[in-house]
């Protein structure tokens, strides 16, 4: 009964996005603002619909309603209650349910709190957003429905891929989605301006928010990911540029690309055509992103299901909302009058360049993902593009963007002077070269790429401190310092603490990434190890069961300087429905880094085989990635953003409903 | 011009994804044999059995397409394609030779006497070393051997579903 009231609420939903996708455009062409304000109700009716079929879903796992297909197919009674909440969506139905419900609740935020957008605009970008939702119900409803009933009912669900079965679940995939599906506005917004055949400057300002938003989450969800993978995959590594990895990434590095570029347009009303293109081209990789990996077409750790008949609709669904979006932007674009003109040297050069960098990376991210399929499909053989690949990729593209970061934000629009920005920046570079000469020096120069990741750090964390002095003229006045400081934007820290967000990231790649230890051996109870600073003292295994699976535990005694500094206990988990075995990593964070242990199996006499880490400021990736998602809402926060444009009330009547 | 190219790049990206999708035979875990067109390895192998004679590359050329299949008492596919197996042995006469891979030959005869033994010869490859020269990338896989001792077709997983009246027939009845 709950399941079918979830059912009808789908199809409800759909119905509803099918008006607020098509009739709005009527309204405008007739300019009937009843048909107009079809929009705000039906995105507000739609979210409420995907809420209650979601709920209603939600319910079925926790009552382990097993004649619900989705239910029997991925939950089990005897799991614990956080896996059977997070099971809703550790699986293709249930996830894409909740792609639904997160793009109808920004169609619904667009209608509550696009209140200072022009009627005609707003309505427009709810019906994009509706014709999104439109699809995908289409989608679910037809290829893939989790409210299906089996008769007759299973007695027991076939369980959760014991992967998942973690916390990481409940957090990983909505903060991603919600990052993929706020994209979707950014999207919506520029689809609307090439309908309308305008962008101005105040379209930036509309937009930027919704996709720092999206940034802010796909941040969250990127770093959530890649520490599920290190600890829950028990290697050690943090990032394996695995497709379902490249996927996220890709989209990210458009959507700050995009961040940038809108900046420039609500600036110097410029880059307009290239700033909608890259709106586009954003949420056209979360859609790869989301559907590619699971489609069956590349393999990866997150794929689902090989369903052809489902492949083949959603692939048809992505090409209509890209090819369509793209086709329309080759049919408009021209329309867009080139704006304000800038100087080789200016803030608007700097950021183009971070745009060409970043977007040629995003290129070369997707090339490697792809050229794998390319091959095969030439009958070529099959080889997998790996790590060195895209270490490469990043060092050749990432270092020049660092580099010119550090210049960006003292370069004055339309005319900058870079050597009035090069004598600011010069004690960054000094001490960044003398990092970089010490270390290179001191390691006898076994490890160029080590000297030069830090050199580049101390750089980039250098030169943002001495943005900040230059902005608040720390040397030149001292006096009014700490007023001036207070009196500084929040959208003015947001870019300073983002940027030096990726400054400690840049430590904690490269410092966890040379000075790691890494001991693997066979221990027996009783037997001591050094690793770096720390010994670990093996002192044995035992058994231990848990709700659904049963484990090896692994105790280790962690001593610094003789002291005991704590104990770990790593498992290998044999988890029963479905059968897989998972390492279960016990991480000890310091401030100086982790200590990581993992258990492996019995080597025979009573002995293992264990793998014990030091991994020095690894936290520098968490760190990092929590100062960049802070920055971005420091950024949202500020009061340009809050309260938006003045309006002329006259020219811009708001549709009262 | 140059506002045409995104468009035309992602319809040849979806263009190649379609082609990829549809094709039926593929599977993108399946890692393509090597081997294909070449001639089995050589190698020699013990006899599963107490007391049979060890297993070399000169068995293999028998004039007749023979199949070859590695298998393990510790592998659950194994298991699901055993009928398969044994109803090419029986109902369609084919010679099977099996392979039991990383198995103690107690276990490995085990298996055969709870399931029924399709095969002609086994051998054990304990180390799994021979495995490695076939490019077996796990159990079970299973080769079609012509009868001048050249692989022409790899299964790759169980024969399961059509599998056997599909796949393994059809590259038998293509290599006399």
């Amino acid at each position: 009964m709950i399941a079918e009231l979830g059912h009808f609420a789908t199809i409800l939903a759909l119905v509803m996005a099918a008006l607020a996708a098509t009739v709005p455009h009527i309204g405008i062409a007739k300019g009937d603002s009843r048909l107009m304000a079809v929009a705000d109700n039906a995105a507000i009716g739609q979210f409420l619909m995907a809420l209650i079929a979601f709920g209603a879903l939600m319910y079925s796992y926790l009552i382990s309603d097993f004649s619900v297909y989705a239910v029997a197919a991925n939950s089990h009674s005897a799991k614990p209650l956080l896996y059977k909440i997070a099971g809703v969506w550790g699986n293709h139905e249930g996830s894409l349910m909740l792609w639904v419900l997160m793009l109808s609740l920004f169609g619904a935020a667009l209608s509550t709190k696009g209140g200072k957008l022009p009627a005609r605009f707003r309505t427009r970008v709810i019906a994009i957003q509706s014709a999104l939702v439109f699809g995908f119900l289409l989608f679910t409803l037809f290829t893939s429905n989790p409210f299906l009933r089996l008769d007759p009912a299973p007695i027991e669900g076939n369980g959760l891929n014991p992967l998942l079965q973690d916390p990481g679940l409940m957090f990983h995939p909505p903060m991603l989605y919600l990052g993929y599906v706020g994209l979707s506005v950014a999207f919506s917004f520029a689809v609307a301006a090439l309908i309308e055949g305008e962008v101005t400057p105040l379209w930036a300002r509309w937009v930027r928010p919704w996709t720092l938003i999206a940034w802010v989450f796909l941040t969250g969800g990127i770093a959530l990911g890649s520490w599920w993978a290190y600890y829950e995959l028990g290697w050690g590594g943090w990032w394996f540029w695995d497709p379902a990895e490249n996927a996220s990434f890709m989209p990210w590095l458009v959507a700050t690309a995009l961040l940038h570029s809108a900046i420039v347009v609500e600036k110097r009303d410029a880059l307009k055509s290239w700033t909608i293109l890259l709106s586009i081209v954003a949420f056209s990789f979360s859609l790869l992103g989301t559907f590619l990996v699971r489609s069956g077409v590349i393999t990866s750790v997150h794929a689902f299901a090989n369903d052809p008949e489902r492949g083949v609709f959603i692939l048809a669904f992505l090409a209509l909302v890209i090819g369509g979006s793209l086709a329309l932007y080759a049919w408009r674009a021209p329309r867009l009058t080139p704006g304000g003109l800038f100087g080789m040297v200016s803030r608007e050069s700097a950021l183009v360049l971070n745009n060409v960098l970043l977007s040629t990376f995003a290129g070369v991210v997707l090339v490697g993902t792809l050229y794998p399929l390319v091959l095969e499909a030439a009958n070529a053989g099959q080889i997998s593009v790996g790590a060195p690949f895209f270490n490469y990729a990043a060092a050749v593209l990432m270092s020049p963007l660092i580099i010119a970061l550090g210049f960006g934000p003292l370069l004055a629009w339309k005319r900058g002077r870079l050597p009035k920005a090069a004598t600011t920046l010069l004690p960054a570079a000094l001490v960044a070269i003398v990092v970089a000469i010490a270390i290179y020096w001191q390691a006898a120069g076994g490890v160029i790429m080590t000297a030069f990741g830090l050199g580049l750090a101390v750089w980039l964390l250098g030169s943002v401190l001495l943005e900040v002095a230059d902005r608040t003229q720390l040397l030149k006045k001292p006096s009014g310092f700490v007023r001036r400081v207070r009196s500084l934007p929040r959208a003015t820290w947001g870019m300073t603490l983002a940027h030096a967000g990726v400054a400690v990231l840049l430590f904690g790649i490269t410092i966890s990434d040379t000075w790691t230890v890494e001991e693997l051996l066979v221990m027996q109870p009783g037997d001591e190890k050094q690793v770096g600073d720390y010994t670990f003292r093996f002192e044995g295994v035992a058994p231990v069961a848990g709700p659904n699976y049963t484990s090896v535990a692994g105790y280790f005694t962690v001593f610094e300087d003789g002291e005991e500094l704590t104990r770990l206990m790593p498992e290998d988990r044999l988890y029963t429905d479905p059968v897989m075995n998972t390492t279960e990593a016990a991480i000890y964070p310091l401030v100086s880094g982790d200590l990581y242990a993992v258990i492996g199996e019995a080597a025979g006499g009573g002995r293992w085989s264990v793998r014990l880490y030091f991994k020095p400021f690894v936290s520098g990736l968490w760190l990092g990635s929590i100062m960049m998602m802070i920055g971005g809402l420091l950024s949202l926060s500020d009061r340009r953003l809050r309260i938006g444009a003045p309006r002329k009330q006259a020219a811009a009547p708001r549709v009262e409903v | 011009m140059q506002r045409f190219l995104p468009l035309i790049m992602v319809l040849a990206m979806f263009l190649l994804f379609y082609v990829m999708m549809t094709d039926e035979n593929r599977n993108p875990n399946e890692i393509q044999s090597v081997k294909i067109g070449k001639p089995v390895p050589d190698f020699t192998l013990p006899g599963l059995e107490a007391g049979e004679a060890a297993l070399s590359t000169a068995d293999l050329k028998t004039g007749e397409p023979i199949l070859v299949n590695f298998f393990a008492s510790w592998c659950v596919p194994c298991r699901a394609e055993h009928d398969s197996l044994m109803a090419l042995s029986e109902k369609h006469g084919i010679r099977i030779i099996g392979i039991a891979y990383k198995d103690t030959p107690d276990r490995a005869l085990g298996f055969l006497d709870e399931l029924g033994n399709p095969f002609a010869r086994t051998a054990a490859d304990q180390s799994g070393r021979i495995a490695i020269d076939w490019g077996v990338t796990g159990v079970p896989e299973t080769f079609v051997v012509s009868g001048d001792g050249t692989i022409t077709y790899r299964h790759w997983g169980p024969i399961v579903g059509d599998g056997m009246q599909a796949q393994v027939l059809p590259a038998l009845e293509a290599a006399k």
